[in-house]
């Protein structure tokens, strides 16, 4: 059996049955002196403009954020993707990527950045007609005006498209009326422009329109408060008979929900990408502080328990930062191809992310569970002071918490992210069939060792290539016997999500220590073979708990024995020795003083 | 009127200074190279000139090196010098670099040539006066202020102990620029897409000795280990001493 083709994935979702070549993959070393030199500007305005003034921006003074957001705005740094000929800089994604990535580490400003560059401005970007781009888009790329977006409303978060906000068409036909309340919205308090959701009339499906905040009917309520990114503005809006004009209405009518559910989809994977910056922040102050930090006559870097702790944070944001930018790249890929094949660029854009949802949506989970737990250890490593608001563990570990929840809870997206794998498979778009049947097949038969193929990782890339055979067997079967009420069996879609989620961090982790043993040479790879390593065995222990869970809930009693044993065989790993591999990993770190892999 | 800017390609403030094997030189492997800070200061008052409206016609970046210094000065295009320069040659001791920049330099016109008060890596101080004696200009160092005055002259503040002098001079002058005489600036992303296309020259170093090579580096002695004695122990701290040989 061989459900694996070796060919470079250039469909989403396809990861799960194909094997990519370590050199077509693109990682962060691969960022060309350009990139580097932005992502450097980026990190001195942070360091200049930025962390001096934190406190008062944690303090919410009056006009700090938008002041700040303005002199981004001049660095050019809030047209990054917006295209030349509208006063931007139409850079590549993965370049837009890059930037969310260093802003990550800013919590309050990168949440204002955010949604700002994303959800903000993209919309018009995207769907906007000519006139609606060349009035709007100079003016949010350059910050002399703000943007919010106001989907959620009180009664409708996870369900947006449930939302009770109107528009009415007004008597004269010239305006729309728009009338309802929305909640949660991102910098409200100081915004121009906002993207609206209503429905027209008794619509079944959203509208979308841009309003601006001088059309009149607006009104704000009180800054929300929160449990952290306290410096954001997020407030609820309303709207009382809000006139905006006809041409003001994005897309087409009825439109709104499909354009909410893409620019959710760039949101999701620019969120992966803004946490990789908080984690460096993190791991890096909590490894200058074990160094410093000295309790029974030693510096506390030099304990085990502190050397797994820096090593497993370093491991797993790497990999989050090697999945981030391999997905990225491969929407650039696709973004490109569509352009080639007579696309408009924006519409490549958005089909391009489209075709990439399943990775957006598994890194939107991996990349803000990943932030979760390394400010949990950071916050750990700090002990009393990691506690106390005097230093920056304290306000990284409140910061964090957000990510699991905006841009579609992390319950929403692994729901989103099975749920479109199973429709592409139905479609045939996706062919997981032939794979899970093959697999099943081999259940039944002599367990194969495969051969033997010499190389970089190639012990791990077995075992790797097992764990896709134990995902397609428990969600073959699912699909099978419980796939037509698996929207009631939802732990079992959670347990798929996780191991679906641990083979694609699993495999980036891979391909990137292998691509750079083979650029840079097996021992100047050293750390980085290791890393991989370190996480793949843990992706095997998580793979094979949620798979265990998964058989025991929906199998029959005859089913459950094969389906453990298949899962035992294709969870077999040889015996790692991670601990020392973390040390190696610590070792480093604290020689460096600081995270620099 | 034209400036020159000197630009020295120096590691990263936080660089952990590790050497080749044979000690020969710096191990260059995983170091951040970046613009010398106090020659970024130089390019950072030309270009608030160029913005005052002074009449600066050109704003050159110069630095002496191989190709891996290249990134360095596209940097200071990016910031906003208008052109690159790059002598082709290892930098050797300070009167080579010096050298190589005034033969460069010389009748080309230029009013003021900035040079960091230092570079940050060898800390030498000693190009900006050699350059000004070679090209027989008068140089003001660790200005911390300047201003272009009638006359084609320039005024200047500089430390000097306890205390700030001021000078002035006419022009064309050589500028050894010390923290106060600007900000940095952070490059614009325009400015960084533009880098690309602006020019940058490699020019042949002239034939000049370099009198002083460097033979080998080192590290500095490591730190001894701390020996700590309890209050009540103040003999055990007499004996030890008395045992080292030092009372
Ligand atoms: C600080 C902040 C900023 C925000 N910024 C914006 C913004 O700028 N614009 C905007 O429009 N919105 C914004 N939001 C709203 C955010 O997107 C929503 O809070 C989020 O989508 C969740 O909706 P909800 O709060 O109504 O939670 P609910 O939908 O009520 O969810 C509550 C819990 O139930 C779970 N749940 C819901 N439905 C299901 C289901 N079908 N199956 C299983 N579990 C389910 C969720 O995962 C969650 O755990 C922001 C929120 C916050 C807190």
């Amino acid at each position: 059996m061989e459900p694996v083709v070796k060919q470079q994935a250039l469909k989403g979702g396809e990861f799960l049955i194909r094997e990519t070549d370590a050199r077509e993959v693109f990682i962060p070393e691969d960022f060309n002196e350009e990139q580097r030199m932005m992502a450097q500007a980026c990190q001195d305005f942070i360091n200049t403009e930025i962390n001096p003034v934190i406190e008062r921006i944690e303090h919410m003074e009056p006009g700090l954020l938008p002041s700040l957001m303005e002199k981004a705005g001049e660095l050019g740094l809030l047209g990054i993707t917006v295209p030349e000929e509208y006063g931007g800089l139409g850079m590549s994604f993965n370049t837009s990527m890059l930037i969310a990535d260093i802003f990550g580490q800013t919590g309050s400003f990168s949440t204002a950045f955010g949604a700002h560059t994303g959800i903000g401005t993209l919309p018009i970007q995207y769907y906007g007609n000519e006139e609606q781009k060349e009035k709007y888009l100079p003016l949010l790329g350059s910050g002399q005006w703000k943007a919010c977006y106001c989907l959620t409303e009180p009664d409708a978060g996870s369900d947006a498209n449930s939302g009770k906000t109107r528009a009415v068409l007004s008597a004269d036909g010239s305006h729309y009326l728009i009338t309802g309340q929305k909640m949660w919205i991102s910098n409200a308090g100081f915004a121009d422009l906002l993207i609206v959701f209503a429905k027209i009339d008794n619509d079944k499906n959203l509208s979308a329109f841009i309003v601006e905040k001088t059309f009149g009917g607006i009104t704000m309520g009180e800054e929300e408060k929160k449990l952290g990114i306290k410096g954001s503005s997020t407030r609820q809006v309303f709207f009382n008979e809000t006139p905006v004009p006809v041409e003001n209405m994005l897309s087409e009518r009825g439109n709104g929900f499909k354009i909410a559910v893409n620019i959710l989809n760039i949101g999701r994977i620019k969120l992966a990408a803004g946490v990789i910056g908080g984690c460096k922040d993190v791991l890096s102050k909590s490894v200058v502080y074990a160094n410093e930090r000295r309790q029974f006559g030693q510096s506390i870097s030099g304990f085990g328990a502190i050397k797994h702790k820096m090593a497993e944070m370093a491991t797993r944001l790497w990999v989050t930062e090697a999945a981030a930018y391999r997905a990225g790249q491969n929407i650039e890929q696709k973004i490109e191809e569509l352009k080639a094949s007579g696309l408009s660029k924006e519409e490549a854009i958005l089909k391009g992310v489209e075709q990439f949802a399943i990775e957006c949506a598994i890194m939107k989970v991996h990349g803000s569970e990943v932030l979760d737990y390394i400010v949990d250890e950071g916050v750990q490593i700090y002990g009393g002071m990691g506690f106390s608001a005097d230093a920056p563990m304290e306000r990284a570990y409140r910061d964090a918490r957000i990510t699991r929840i905006y841009e579609g809870t992390n319950e929403i997206n692994r729901m989103l992210l099975v749920g479109m794998i199973f429709k592409r498979a139905m479609k045939g778009e996706l062919n997981l069939l032939g794979p899970a049947m093959a697999v099943a097949k081999e259940l039944t038969s002599m367990p194969e060792f495969g051969e033997d193929t010499p190389g970089i990782l190639a012990e791990e890339k077995k075992v790797l290539k097992n764990l896709k055979k134990a995902l397609l067997m428990v969600a073959g079967k699912a699909a099978q016997d419980i796939g037509a009420r698996l929207d009631d069996e939802q732990e079992v879609l959670m347990l798929i999500a996780d191991m679906v989620i641990e083979i694609y961090a699993a495999e980036s982790a891979l391909l990137r220590a292998e691509k750079m043993a083979l650029t840079a040479g097996e021992d100047a790879a050293k750390s980085q073979l290791s890393m991989a390593k370190i996480y793949l065995a843990g992706a095997v222990e998580r793979v094979q708990t949620a798979g265990r869970e998964a058989i025991a809930a929906f199998a029959t009693d005859d089913e459950a024995n094969v389906l453990q044993m298949g899962l035992k065989r294709f969870t077999k790993t040889p015996l790692v020795n991670t601990v020392a591999l973390r040390r190696q990993i610590a070792d480093v770190l604290i020689a460096e003083n600081g995270y620099k892999l | 009127m034209k400036i020159l800017v000197c630009i020295s390609h120096v590691p990263d403030t936080t660089t952990k200074i590790q050497f080749e094997a044979d000690k020969s030189g710096l191990n260059k492997a995983g170091v951040t190279f970046i613009i010398n800070p106090y020659c970024e200061y130089g390019l950072s008052k030309a270009i608030g000139f160029q913005e005052e409206g002074k009449n600066i016609t050109g704003i050159t970046a110069i630095c002496v090196g191989g190709p891996e210094v290249e990134p360095t000065l596209r940097k200071a295009l990016a910031i906003g010098a208008d052109d690159a320069v790059r002598i082709d040659a290892n930098a050797g001791d300070s009167a080579f670099v010096a050298r190589q920049i005034a033969d460069y330099a010389r009748g080309k016109d230029f009013s003021i040539i900035f040079t960091g008060k230092e570079s940050i890596d060898f800390n030498g101080a000693l190009v900006p006066g050699m350059l000004a004696e070679y090209l027989g200009l008068p140089f003001v160092s660790f200005a911390t202020e300047m201003d272009l005055i009638a006359h084609e002259r320039a005024r200047f503040k500089r430390e000097i102990d306890g205390g700030e002098e001021i000078v002035e001079t006419a022009l064309p002058v050589v500028v050894s620029c010390q923290k106060g005489i600007a900000e940095w600036r952070i490059p614009n992303m325009r400015g960084i897409m533009a880098a690309r296309k602006k020019p940058l020259a490699v020019v042949s170093p002239t034939a000049v000795k370099d009198y002083t090579p460097t033979v080998s580096f080192d590290y500095p002695p490591a730190k001894g280990s701390c020996q700590y004695f309890e209050p009540a122990n103040a003999s055990g701290l007499v004996t030890a001493l008395v045992n080292k040989g030092l009372i």
